[in-house]
């Protein structure tokens, strides 16, 4: 059965809570996921009083300060802080998104939570297990696959064939999409989540790949690609403004074209 | 629990059942076939209200409402029965409960849709 609520050893309790030092300007309240999984103590929620104007405008600078100046502890991923490496991806007052992106600045006096990616294991803090994300992407194949000799040159395609692969390169894999679906939620040790179907989509409609139906036919499962139930939360997270489950779509009406 | 084996083999599992499009397409099917069917049972209804008891027997006695009355109930049991199976794939994930219950669901559904069906049957070729 789908489990409700945490094992006992997973529940998040109230952390420790640090002032801003004197002297600060505005201050804003960021609560902070904490969890180390070398100690014994249960996952808990810190609070933290930044002086947000003495730091940048998103979440990152945030996380960026606490560890500089407050909290040297704080574990979390980054590396571009400009949305296009995908490594700060977590969840943001509910939403899963990019810290680097995400401006805290709307919304002044309200307390914003910060949280790793739901539903994967995880590793500290706001760092989470993404091994089971990068298999499932891996299974796919995502590399073109061909059987005619290669060409002196390049593979060379159309401007229109080309044109078909836009809203579908731009994929991070920064598992915003994946870790919001409630269906990758209760499967996601055998549904494939919406990144990696959008990235099989980007290679079934990529006009040079020669795998096609071997591509189809490794898809079509009850559980790997039919687990999709058009929820739209992959959609409504994805921080660089895909549609993850138009791609499902695609795929499910390419696999109903082939058998009428 | 570690169990050495690498993630990618994790991911592929058993791979792919290549099955699941002819699914995919029956729950659509049956929902577009049921559109029609159940305005024609609303219609239906409210033409009886107006009647007694032998006034919908009789209704129910002519050839194309007895169809349509078994179509309905036929479809909406396959419908119903592709739509629980999904439910149950989606929530149950222990072996045992999840077949028992997919069972039960296949039963349940092709019982109570045989039921109406031969009921329709009774009633329109004069046994009621």
């Amino acid at each position: 059965m789908v489990q409700l609520t945490l094992p006992k050893n997973s529940r998040v309790q109230k952390g420790r809570h640090h002032a801003a030092p004197a002297g600060s300007g505005k201050t804003k309240t960021f609560k902070v996921y904490r969890y180390d999984p070398e100690g014994t103590e249960n996952p808990r929620w810190d609070t933290y009083d930044v002086d947000v104007d003495n730091c940048g405008p998103m979440v990152l600078d945030v996380l960026i300060h606490i560890k500089n100046t407050i909290d040297p502890t704080l574990a979390f991923r980054r590396s571009c802080r400009e949305g296009v490496c995908g490594s700060c991806a977590m969840n943001i007052d509910g939403r899963n998104t990019l810290a680097c992106t995400h401006g805290h600045a709307d919304q002044p006096g309200h307390e914003c939570s910060i949280a790793p990616l739901p539903s994967m294991p995880v590793v500290k803090d706001l760092i989470p297990d993404l091994t089971m994300f990068y298999a499932q992407y891996a299974s796919i194949e995502p590399w073109l696959h061909t059987t005619t000799p290669e060409p002196q040159k390049e593979w060379i395609q159309s401007p229109q064939d080309r044109e078909k692969l836009d809203g579908l390169y731009e994929c991070i894999l920064c598992a915003c999409c994946t870790t919001s679906c409630p269906s990758y939620w209760w499967n996601g040790d055998k549904y494939l989540g919406p990144a990696t179907l959008l990235h099989a989509y980007r290679w079934l409609i990529d006009s040079r790949d020669e795998a096609t139906g071997e591509r189809l036919d490794a898809l079509e499962d009850p559980f790997k690609l039919y687990r999709c139930h058009t929820i739209m939360n992959c959609a409504q997270v994805c921080p660089k403004g895909l549609n993850p489950a138009k791609a499902i779509a695609e795929i499910k009406k390419t696999l109903a074209e082939r058998v009428v | 629990m570690e169990n050495y084996r690498t993630p990618l083999r994790r991911a592929r599992g058993h791979g792919s059942a290549k099955h699941g499009v002819g699914h995919w397409i029956a729950e659509r099917v049956t929902s577009v076939a049921l559109v029609p069917l159940v305005l024609w049972a609303v219609f239906g209804v409210i033409t009886l209200a107006a009647t007694d008891y032998y006034g919908a027997v009789a209704w129910i006695s002519q050839p194309l409402n007895a169809v349509l009355m078994v179509l309905l109930t036929a479809v909406s049991f396959l419908h119903m029965h592709a739509g629980m199976r999904v439910i149950v794939e989606d929530y149950i994930h222990t072996t045992l409960s999840k077949s028992a219950l997919l069972l039960l669901n296949l039963f349940v559904c092709a019982l109570m849709g045989s039921l109406a069906v031969f009921s329709i049957l009774k009633v329109a070729l004069g046994g009621a």
